[in-house]
């Protein structure tokens, strides 16, 4: 079992006080040992949890899909940064902050923005430096170049990662800095504030993206750069700025997904190089494809779409294949529509 | 007065040496045309001036400045305007944001809706379309839509590759009516064509490239008369 998602919050009618589960094993006891469920409160419940993953598993997407869509390869570093953005955030608030990572500590309410913005600093400017060095001096290279140099970067970042001078090898207990407040309660479910600020930040985020892409000239000229970068040159975009920002972009969304993620799942901060991180990412680059690599709406639903399916299948199927539903539905839209639900054919023009 | 002044230039494509010491002229004002067979390395050109393709050897001028090295989203900026061979217009935008990405590399908004009017002006097809996805036009509107983004560009020099490229005849004669009132309102074209006849009609001046040399090059109504032009590329025995 590589998840690091602590199982269905069970959550009987009634449950004034219910602390959410941290750890996989706990959470897959309770709900062993669940009382019966009332089924509104399990949909809500599962809901919940599933777009609120889903989200996270969008932002990344995201990363993907635009630098495919830019570059036409698939950056396999790119879940390494979600790994940094999360880690970053530890170390920022630990380390520089000074925020204690015992259990029940609580951190002042500005930390966490504080932190949230350091961390998708620190990641845009990682994605900066990757993309200057590693990447565009094989611009011209052949594609496969390119993609072997991702893999190169992606085990580059998770091993000096797990060295002491960095994060270490051991995993690390996020602190709250949300504090762990309950909104109300809806059909029964308990609504934390850190599912709220979860949910929030990405549709904030995505809108933001959204925005960006379709209602700027810089969003314009990243539009024109995916569609022939050549023809974008002679516009007079500068295509060599336009894809540092994408990666910069990019890799500022997987920080801001991996600073959520440990928001909500304190104790999944496993060490850099941990298989949890990969199976993470790889569901990320399964919601691009899902969505239509290269299609920046196509990687939001994706994403949404895929923690969804993973969560349902989880509380009302069997949890154990949690990743089966997951990699299933991927067979099924490579079977069937394999430019994804949102990509379109591309054409060749003579 | 020159407005592009070429000398020497080589281009390779690897071991293809595709220009061998092009030297060529662009007067201010005028309408100037390559014209040459397929493959004798007319877009190559284009592409060089752009900056596209980067020359081996040879020297690029453009009012005063050299071109060689830059990229070409400067040269963009220095007023030189590319509507490529075979259209390419961006077919995941509106007709309207093709025309807005023309002008992408100016910032006078007053300037550029003035010239946005005029081009629906000279394009009223567009208007019509705005809206409308670019991949829906038909082949002379694309050709019309690539014309026009270059022209928001509010170019000194236009390069334009192959006008006429797989349009019906009249439609042929609507798009070169329209160069050259692009031309009289002041915009110094290089016009790269394989219909010699309707190029050199419209031009003032013309270069006659063969295999990646220039072989001729005289003013477009004595190139029209020589014998040897006439027979390779004006179809008369």
């Amino acid at each position: 079992m590589g998840s690091v998602f602590p199982g269905l919050r069970c959550a009987p009618p009634g449950a004034a006080i219910w602390r959410p589960l941290r750890g996989l094993g706990r959470g897959l006891g309770a709900l062993a040992v669940c009382p019966s469920y009332v089924p509104v409160t399990k949909l809500v419940q599962t809901l919940l949890d599933g777009l609120a993953v889903g989200g996270l598993y969008a932002l990344i997407a995201l990363g993907y899909t635009m630098v495919y869509g830019i570059l036409k390869f698939i950056n396999f570093a790119h879940s390494d940064i979600f790994v940094l953005g999360a880690w970053i955030s530890w170390v920022f608030a630990v380390r520089v902050l000074g925020v204690p990572d015992s259990a029940g500590a609580t951190a002042p309410g500005w930390t966490g923005p504080l932190v949230f913005l350091v961390a998708m600093t620190a990641c845009g400017t990682a994605g900066f430096l990757i993309e200057r060095f590693a990447y565009k001096p094989l611009r011209n290279a052949p594609r496969l170049n390119v993609l072997i140099t991702a893999i190169g970067v992606s085990l580059l970042l998770q091993n000096t990662g797990q060295l002491r001078v960095f994060f270490g090898p051991y995993p690390k207990s996020m602190p709250l800095l949300v504090p762990d407040v309950t909104l109300g309660y809806l059909a029964g479910v308990r609504v934390p504030l850190v599912d709220v600020i979860v949910l929030g930040t990405v549709v904030v985020l995505m809108l933001g993206l959204e925005g960006l892409i379709f209602r700027t000239k810089l969003g314009r000229g990243m539009r024109a750069v995916s569609f022939n970068t050549s023809l974008a040159a002679l516009m007079g975009v500068n295509v060599s700025a336009v894809i540092s920002f994408t990666f910069v972009l990019g890799s500022a969304l997987a920080a801001a997904a991996g600073f959520l993620f440990v928001m909500k799942y304190p104790a999944g901060l496993k060490q850099p190089a941990d298989t949890s991180w990969m199976m993470l990412g790889l569901k990320a680059f399964v919601a691009a494809v899902v969505g239509g690599i290269g299609n920046v709406r196509g990687a939001m639903l994706g994403g949404m779409l895929i923690g969804l399916l993973e969560f349902f299948g989880v509380a009302y199927f069997e949890p154990l294949y949690r990743d089966v539903y997951v990699f299933s539905l991927l067979i099924l839209v490579l079977l069937f529509r394999p430019t994804g639900l949102l990509g379109r054919a591309t054409v060749e023009k003579v | 007065m020159a407005l592009l002044e070429i000398r020497d230039l080589d281009v390779h494509y690897g071991a293809i040496h595709a220009l061998q010491g092009i030297a060529l002229t662009v007067a201010a004002g005028q309408i100037v045309t390559l014209i040459g067979a397929n493959g004798a390395g007319k877009s190559t050109t284009l592409r060089t001036i752009s900056g596209l393709r980067r020359p081996t050897a040879g020297t690029l001028v453009f009012d005063g400045q050299s071109l060689v090295g830059k990229p070409p989203h400067e040269i963009v900026r220095l007023g030189i305007a590319h509507a490529p061979e075979g259209r390419g217009i961006f077919a995941n935008f509106t007709v309207a944001e093709n025309l807005e990405i023309g002008a992408y590399a100016r910032h006078d908004k007053a300037g550029i809706a003035a010239d946005r009017e005029r081009v629906l002006t000279l394009f009223p097809r567009l208007r019509e379309r705005l809206q409308q996805s670019a991949a829906t036009l038909s082949g002379g509107e694309q050709q019309m839509l690539a014309i026009a983004r270059a022209v928001l560009a509010r170019p000194r020099l236009l390069l334009l590759d192959e006008p006429s490229l797989g349009l019906a005849p009249q439609v042929v004669q609507t798009i070169f009516q329209i160069i050259r009132e692009i031309n009289a309102a002041g915009t110094t074209i290089l016009l790269v064509e394989q219909n010699a006849h309707m190029a050199l009609q419209t031009a003032h001046y013309g270069y006659v490239l063969e295999v990646g040399r220039i072989v001729m090059h005289a003013p477009a109504n004595e190139l029209e008369r020589s014998d040897e032009v006439r027979r390779a590329y004006l179809g008369v025995a």
